[in-house]
C-alpha cells in the first residue's frame, strides 16, 4: 500500500510577523510543520503498522527551508519525501495542482492524509482540491478513521460536538483534526536515522501539471491592530458584578 | 443585474441569525440575491429572508422528497443551481456546513474560495480575511470563472432591506459520490454553537477541574451563550476538545467574549481577538489577557461567577414578572 502526507512548512505561531514590501513578511523566523500535519504524519504510520506493506511518502510545497518540517515527518516514521520547490508562496490552487502533479508522477496512492487547515493562510481547502484533481473521495475533520478491506471508515467533527460516520472506498483523501490521535514524538535514534531517509527535490518550474484557472494573490498585508484599553472593575463582588451586567447591556447589547 | 447566491443554513428548525449577516455583506444596487434552501423548508422562511433582501429563495429537493444530508449531494446540488440560473458568485457561512461544502464546490468549480472573510467586496473581487492566526489582515485579490466566498460569523451585522421575495423550487437528482453517510452522532453540548453565539464564555487553567465548568454551564445557561476553553483545559481532558477555542481550536467573533481564569496566550488570543467585547476574570493582575481587554476583574472566577448567574437569573425573573402584568 501506498501512503501519502502532505505537509506545510508554515512560521511558528509564537513568531512575530514583521510585513514588508506590503505584501511579504520577514521569512527569517522559525517555521515548524503545520500542527495538523503532525496528526495526519502519526495517521499514515499507524496505517503503515497497520496493514504492514506498506510506504509512507511525506510530500510539501515550498521554499528550500521546508526539507526541515519533511525531515520531521521521516523522524516521524514516513520513508522518503519529496518537496516541490518554489520561492513564490503559493495559492491553494497551485498547491493542490502541484501536488496533484509531484504525487502522480510518483505513482498514484492508496490514501492521502493531511491536516484539515494550515496555520498561516487558514485557507480551509487545499484537500479538497487535491481530492478533486486526482478524483478520490475527501473527509476533512476527522477525529476517528479505521481501515477495513478496501474501504475508510471515518467520524468527522460537526456543529456542537456532534459526528458524521461516513464510508468510502479508496483512494481517498482525509484531512485530520486535532482529535484523531496523540503524534508521538521521535526520539534521538529516529532523528539520526530520518537523516538518511530520501528527500527527492523537484522544481516546481520544472514540474508538469495543469495550469490554474483561478488565483488568490496577497495585494497587502496589515498587522492586526490592538486597540483595546483595558479597565478594571473594582469593588465588592457583588457590584462588580452589577457593573459588569451594565456593561454586557448597554456596550455589549446583549442580555 | 448580477445574480449571487447565497448558501442558507438551518438549525433546529430555525433560519441561523448568521445568515441575515452574509446577505448584508452581498446585498448592493446593482446584485439579485438568490437563497440556497436545502432542507425543503423554502416557504416556511419566505418572510425573514425577503426582510433582509432576498429576492429569489431556491427551494431545492431531490425527485424523491427533501435532500438527505451528505457533503458530496449537497454540493452537487448548489452547483446545479448555479448552473441553471447563471450564478457564479457563491456566498456561505465559515461554519461547519460551510468548511464542508463551499471548498467541494470551488474545488468541482475550480473557483478560487476565500474563507472566514471578515471584508468582501463582490465587484472588485477583493476581501479581508486574518492570517497567521489573526496576526495580520490580507486583502486578497481573486480571480476566475467563478466565485466562492465564506464568511466569518458574525462579521457583518445584519441590516434589514425589505423586499418581495419569490419561491423557485429546484429539483436535482442526489449524487453521493462514492461518500456514504452512515450516521449523525450527537453531541453532548447543548443548543447554541459555539463559534455562532453572540455570548461567549471560556474557562482556562483556572478552572482547576473539568466538574467545575459546570458553573460556566450553568452561567451560560441563564445569558444564553455558549461554553468555550482554552487549549490548557482541552488537554488536561476536562472538556472535549470541540470547545476549544484559539489557533488549533474554534474561532469565534461574539458580541461578547468572557474568558475565566485564561491567561490569553497568543494561539488562544488568535481564535477570540475579534470578539466585540472582551471580559477577563483571573486572580493574577499581571496576566496577558488583562492587558488586551477591555474589562476585566482581578478576582477569583469561584466568587465572581456564581453571582453573575445569580444577579442574571433575578433580572430575569423581574422581567417575567413585569411580562406577566
Amino acid at each position: 500500500m501506498k501512503i501519502c502526507v502532505c505537509v506545510k512548512h508554515v512560521p511558528d505561531s509564537a513568531a512575530n510577523i514583521a510585513i514588508k514590501e506590503k505584501n511579504q513578511f520577514d521569512e527569517s523566523i522559525t517555521f515548524i510543520m503545520n500542527p495538523y500535519d503532525e496528526h495526519a504524519v502519526e495517521a499514515a504510520v499507524r496505517v503503515k503498522k497497520q496493514v504492514g506493506d506498506a510506504e509512507v511518502i511525506a510530500v510539501s510545497v515550498g521554499k528550500e527551508d521546508a526539507v526541515k518540517t519533511l525531515r520531521s515527518a521521516l523522524s516521524m516514521g514516513a520513508d522518503r519525501a519529496i518537496l516541490i520547490k518554489t520561492n513564490i508562496r503559493p495559492d491553494s490552487v497551485i498547491t493542490s495542482k502541484a501536488l496533484k502533479g509531484a504525487i502522480e508522477q510518483d505513482g498514484k496512492p492508496d490514501i492521502i492524509f493531511t491536516g484539515k487547515e494550515s496555520i498561516d493562510n487558514e485557507g480551509l481547502q487545499t484537500m479538497y482540491r487535491l481530492a478533486a484533481a486526482l478524483d478520490m473521495s475527501a473527509a476533512s475533520n476527522v477525529m476517528a478513521f479505521s481501515l477495513e478491506q478496501e474501504r475508510v471508515l471515518v467520524e468527522c467533527e460537526m456543529e456542537a460536538g456532534a459526528r458524521g460516520v461516513m464510508d468510502m472506498p479508496l483512494p481517498c483523501v482525509i484531512g485530520t483534526s486535532k482529535a484523531l490521535n496523540k503524534p508521538s514524538y521521535p526520539t534521538l535514534p529516529d532523528i539520526m536515522r530520518a537523516k538518511k531517509k530520501e528527500v527527492k527535490i523537484i522544481d516546481l518550474e520544472n514540474l508538469v501539471f495543469e495550469k490554474p484557472m483561478s488565483r488568490v494573490e496577497i495585494l497587502e498585508l496589515k498587522p492586526a491592530i490592538e486597540k483595546r484599553s483595558p479597565k478594571e472593575l473594582k469593588g465588592r463582588p457583588e457590584d462588580v458584578v452589577t457593573q459588569l451586567i451594565h456593561i454586557l447591556c448597554e456596550e455589549g447589547k446583549v442580555l | 443585474m448580477e445574480k449571487i447566491g447565497i448558501l442558507i443554513e438551518i438549525k433546529e428548525g430555525e433560519l441561523k441569525k448568521t445568515n441575515f449577516g452574509v446577505i448584508t455583506a452581498a446585498r448592493d444596487d446593482s446584485h439579485e440575491i438568490y437563497a440556497f434552501l436545502l432542507d425543503g423548508c423554502g416557504v416556511e422562511f419566505k418572510s425573514q429572508l425577503a426582510y433582509y433582501g432576498v429576492q429569489k429563495i431556491i427551494d431545492i429537493s431531490s425527485t424523491d422528497g427533501p435532500l438527505v444530508w451528505n457533503p458530496v449531494s449537497w454540493s452537487m446540488a448548489i452547483i446545479h443551481a448555479m448552473d441553471h440560473f447563471g450564478i457564479n458568485t457563491l456566498l456561505g457561512l465559515t461554519s461547519f456546513l460551510g468548511k464542508e461544502l463551499l471548498p467541494r464546490i470551488a474545488a468541482y468549480l475550480d473557483a478560487p474560495l476565500v474563507m472566514d472573510c471578515t471584508g468582501v467586496h463582490l465587484t472588485q473581487h477583493t476581501v479581508n480575511k486574518s492570517q497567521f492566526s489573526g496576526k495580520t489582515i490580507a486583502t486578497l485579490n481573486v480571480s476566475g470563472g467563478s466565485y466562492i466566498y465564506g464568511i466569518r460569523p458574525n462579521a457583518f451585522e445584519e441590516k434589514p432591506a425589505p423586499c418581495e421575495a419569490e419561491i423557485i423550487p429546484f429539483q436535482t437528482e442526489p449524487e453521493n459520490g462514492d461518500l456514504i453517510v452512515k450516521e449523525i452522532k450527537q453531541g453532548a453540548s447543548s443548543g447554541i454553537d459555539l463559534s455562532e453565539a453572540d455570548i461567549v464564555i471560556s474557562g482556562g487553567r483556572g478552572m482547576k477541574n473539568s466538574e467545575n465548568f459546570r458553573l460556566l454551564f450553568e452561567c451560560a445557561d441563564v445569558m444564553g451563550a455558549a461554553v468555550g476553553a482554552s487549549r490548557v483545559a482541552v488537554d488536561a481532558k476536562w472538556v472535549p476538545y470541540s470547545m476549544q477555542v484559539g489557533q488549533t481550536g474554534v474561532t469565534v467573533s461574539p458580541k461578547v467574549y468572557i474568558a475565566c481564569g485564561i491567561s490569553g496566550s497568543v494561539q488562544h488570543f488568535a481564535g477570540m481577538k475579534t470578539s466585540g467585547l472582551i471580559v477577563a476574570v483571573n486572580t493574577d493582575p499581571e496576566a496577558n489577557i488583562t492587558k488586551n481587554c477591555d474589562y476585566y476583574i482581578v478576582s477569583d472566577l469561584f466568587e465572581i461567577i456564581p453571582i453573575l448567574t445569580k444577579q442574571i437569573k433575578e433580572i430575569i425573573g423581574e422581567d417575567h414578572l413585569t411580562g406577566a402584568k
